[in-house]
């Protein structure tokens, strides 16, 4: 038997150099013969244990054993079995915190790359533009209204369409998708090549979706139960709050939430202004503060839209960076400068409204937290100027209190999320269910599905009850 | 969702009007909110605080000033056309209760739309409505004999006095006061500049004044935060907080400037446009 190798077939990649100025896709994927290379790493445990890594538990030793004998077809019906979004969760998922933490052969050396042949078998599957065969809904199929078209809800409605249920989803924004297509930049998640095509599949199996709605001020949740006849309703709203430091001048011309930021580039396509009509100013020199994959996100947009020098200013160190390795890695390659360690204080005006500069102190790291992260603290003395003209701000995110506020019996914690419960998704109110950030905070796209999809489970029984099957 | 434009008016030099189908959103718009639209795929998403709601017709009322690229693009829709994007009701609705007492409702330029169906709540409540419409010539006033309809009083300024008395809304506002009228609340709707000098002139008699902001926002659902401004010690959001506020609380300097933050990019793109002759004749 041939050795096996203990690193993964690299990523075929655009160069640094050229993909810093460019919107197009970084990492290009496997062929073929990568991909049937590195299936064939997997040692076919057992007792697989990457499976557990997995929020929405795909049969990955099973899609796997496929692509080695060169059933891609098999392979990608397997992933859908569990998962509606194949080709965006193998560009997006934390693999390395998942399904790839638990693989075996990552403890002598790389686990094998279930995301990468993910990605493979989704985009081969979606470059074949397979027909789409719609549900057949039975006469009194029972309603479910899901409210946000992001991961959780796209999820939820997907397993519940499959189920025989009619699904409408209600989108607040003109384009569904959510964080997929607001938030994640073009360079990680292609919106027309994969994101619509995605969503669009979810259409063609019977998944109705209405664009433009804003639930709470054009429905309320009782009015879609009460007077729109839905049987049931799911909210997956989302993180859509943007957090500021409450430093003095943050108010100031330049200084954008990573949200504002993001979406005028994703969603507007500010990028290809004045073609689409909504601007974005990038200036020269650009701080984005934060370090997890939104900062990473806004930096490395900032850097294509023509900045020539970007900053993420993050408190604490490069080993605390909550951002994914990778996305760490492809920060640097392309130029991003990190100033680790440093808190900003204040956002310096230019004495005509406009950012000067970033006044940061300089932190140190003293005992770990609740978190288990070592938490900062300013060393006295030490501020100092960062001379910027655009300043973003990537610091988290609340939830949207729209939904919430206009839904008596749901309860919410003190923070403003849905109070859900984790295996089920229900809320305190009968019939609506709630799942993704809503409910836990700004999480990850495969932690929202993976609710989503428990949600779409526990929706079906609780329909089936109220049907009396 | 689509919306078709039922009709269309020019009420001025660059004001339009529109009746928009949009049944579901009149069904629910309250005076005070706002929609936002985007003209078709390439446009922008331009929130416009709504001019007037016909619940049984289905039908929503903007009305617009062209600024700049998109609303030139959305003044060259005509009636059966569709508007790609027509989103709302959004923000707050406005507190119109009965028992108030005077409202003076005060609207300049364009404000004069979004203050009408304020107005006429008010007056529907049961209150007394003093409106005051503010422009700079009378050539481009709009919404007058509409105002006048539903209000107790209506007084007109110019800037030029070319009609009713010369001067600012202030300066109407001021001889109500000068002449003992007892005033309980003040509505101020209009440029920035304008709502400002009505809050510098309420402000030493105490008196009441709510003053709609049109700041610069993308999604209008309290994600993007664009639309922040600072109100007394806090930032509000004007598009779920708002877009009503207490003017006197209200940063007018820093709602001006970040007004602005966009304009040099998009007059840019103007000239250059017009020196590649894409302008408008080509």
């Amino acid at each position: 038997m041939m050795a096996i190798s203990l690193t993964k077939h690299p990523m075929p990649e655009q160069d640094p150099k050229v993909r810093a100025h460019n919107f197009n896709e970084v990492a290009l994927g496997y062929d073929e013969e990568t991909a049937v290379a590195e299936a064939e790493r997997c040692l076919t445990c057992k007792v697989p244990q990457c499976r557990k890594g997995c929020p929405v538990g795909i049969d990955i030793p099973s899609f796997i054993a496929k692509i080695k004998t060169r059933d891609f077809d098999g392979a990608i019906s397997t992933i859908k079995e569990s998962n509606a979004l194949p080709a965006v969760c193998g560009r997006v998922c934390p693999q390395e915190n998942q399904c790839e933490k638990y693989c075996v052969l990552g403890k002598k050396g790389e686990s094998v790359g279930i995301g990468r042949l993910e990605r493979f078998v989704a985009d081969r599957e979606m470059a074949q533009n397979k027909e789409i065969v719609p549900i057949e809904y039975a006469p009194d199929a029972q309603k479910v209204a899901v409210i946000g078209a992001g991961p959780a809800g796209l999820s939820c409605a997907g397993d519940l369409a499959r189920k025989g249920y009619r699904v409408t989803i209600f989108e607040a924004l003109h384009t569904a998708g959510g964080v997929l297509s607001y938030g994640i930049p073009e360079f990680r998640l292609p919106k027309d090549g994969i994101v619509k095509k995605e969503i669009a599949n979810l259409e063609k199996l019977g998944v109705k979706i209405e664009v433009d709605c804003v639930v709470g001020q054009l429905y309320t949740v009782d009015e879609l139960m009460e007077e729109e006849g839905f049987d049931a309703v799911f909210v997956g709203t989302g993180a859509g709050l943007p957090h500021f430091m409450n430093i003095p001048g943050e108010n100031l011309n330049g200084v954008y939430s990573a949200n504002e930021f993001l979406t005028r580039c994703n969603l507007m396509k500010a990028y290809r202004f004045p073609e689409y009509a909504t601007p974005l100013r990038v200036g020269k020199n650009v701080a984005v503060v934060g370090g997890g994959n939104v900062a990473m996100d806004a930096a490395r947009t900032a850097l294509r839209l023509g900045a020539e020098h970007v900053y993420i200013v993050y408190r604490r160190g490069e080993e605390e960076l909550p951002a994914r390795k990778e996305e760490v890695h492809h920060a640097k390659e392309e130029g991003i400068d990190f100033q680790l360690l440093n808190n900003p204080v204040e956002v310096m005006d230019d004495g005509k409204g406009w950012v000067r500069a970033l006044k940061c102190i300089r932190m140190e790291l003293g005992e770990p937290d609740e978190s288990g992260r070592r938490s900062p603290k300013a060393v006295a003395g030490s501020e100092f100027e960062l001379p910027v003209d655009t300043v973003v701000m990537a610091i988290g995110q609340g939830p949207n209190p729209i939904v919430a506020s206009t839904t008596p019996g749901m309860d919410t914690n003190k923070r403003g999320n849905i109070i859900a419960d984790e295996e089920t998704g229900a809320t305190t109110k009968p019939g609506v269910f709630a799942g993704g950030d809503i409910v836990t905070g700004a999480a990850t796209v495969i932690l929202a599905m993976g609710a989503g999809k428990k949600a779409a489970a526990a929706i079906d029984e609780y329909l089936k009850k109220k049907r009396g099957a | 969702m689509k919306a078709k434009v039922l009709k269309k008016e020019l009420l001025s030099p660059g004001v339009y009007r529109f009746d928009v189908e949009a049944p579901r959103i009149a069904k629910k718009t309250q005076p005070g909110q706002f929609i936002i639209l985007r003209a078709n795929e390439e446009g922008e998403r331009i929130p416009l605080t709504v001019a007037d709601f016909d619940r049984e017709k289905g039908i929503i009322t903007i009305i617009f000033q062209v600024v700049g690229a998109s609303t030139e693009l959305l003044a060259t829709l005509g009636e059966g056309d569709e508007i790609l994007d027509f989103v709302g009701p959004l923000g707050q609705k406005s507190e119109i209760e009965p028992g108030l007492g005077t409202v003076v409702c005060i609207g300049g330029g364009i404000g004069v739309a979004p203050v009408y169906p304020i107005a006429r709540g008010m007056k529907e409540a049961g209150n007394k409505v003093i409106s005051i419409m503010g422009a700079r010539s009378k050539d481009i006033l709009i919404m007058e004999k509409e105002m006048r309809a539903i209000s107790d009083e209506t007084i007109v300024t110019t800037d030029d006095g070319s009609y009713g008395i010369k001067g600012f809304v202030t300066t109407a506002l001021t001889q109500l006061v000068e002449r003992g009228e007892k005033i309980n609340l003040v509505y101020a709707i209009g440029p920035v500049v304008m709502m400002k000098s009505v809050v510098e002139a309420t402000r030493p008699l105490g008196l009441k004044t709510i003053v709609s902001l049109n700041p610069v926002m993308v999604d209008g659902t309290g994600m993007c935060g664009g639309c922040r401004v600072q109100v007394g010690n806090e930032t509000k959001f004007a598009c779920v907080d708002g877009p009503e506020f207490d003017g006197h609380l209200v940063d007018f300097e820093g709602l001006r400037a970040r007004q602005g933050m966009f304009r040099e990019m998009e007059a840019e793109e103007k000239e250059h446009i017009c020196r590649i002759g894409l302008g408008r004749g080509a």
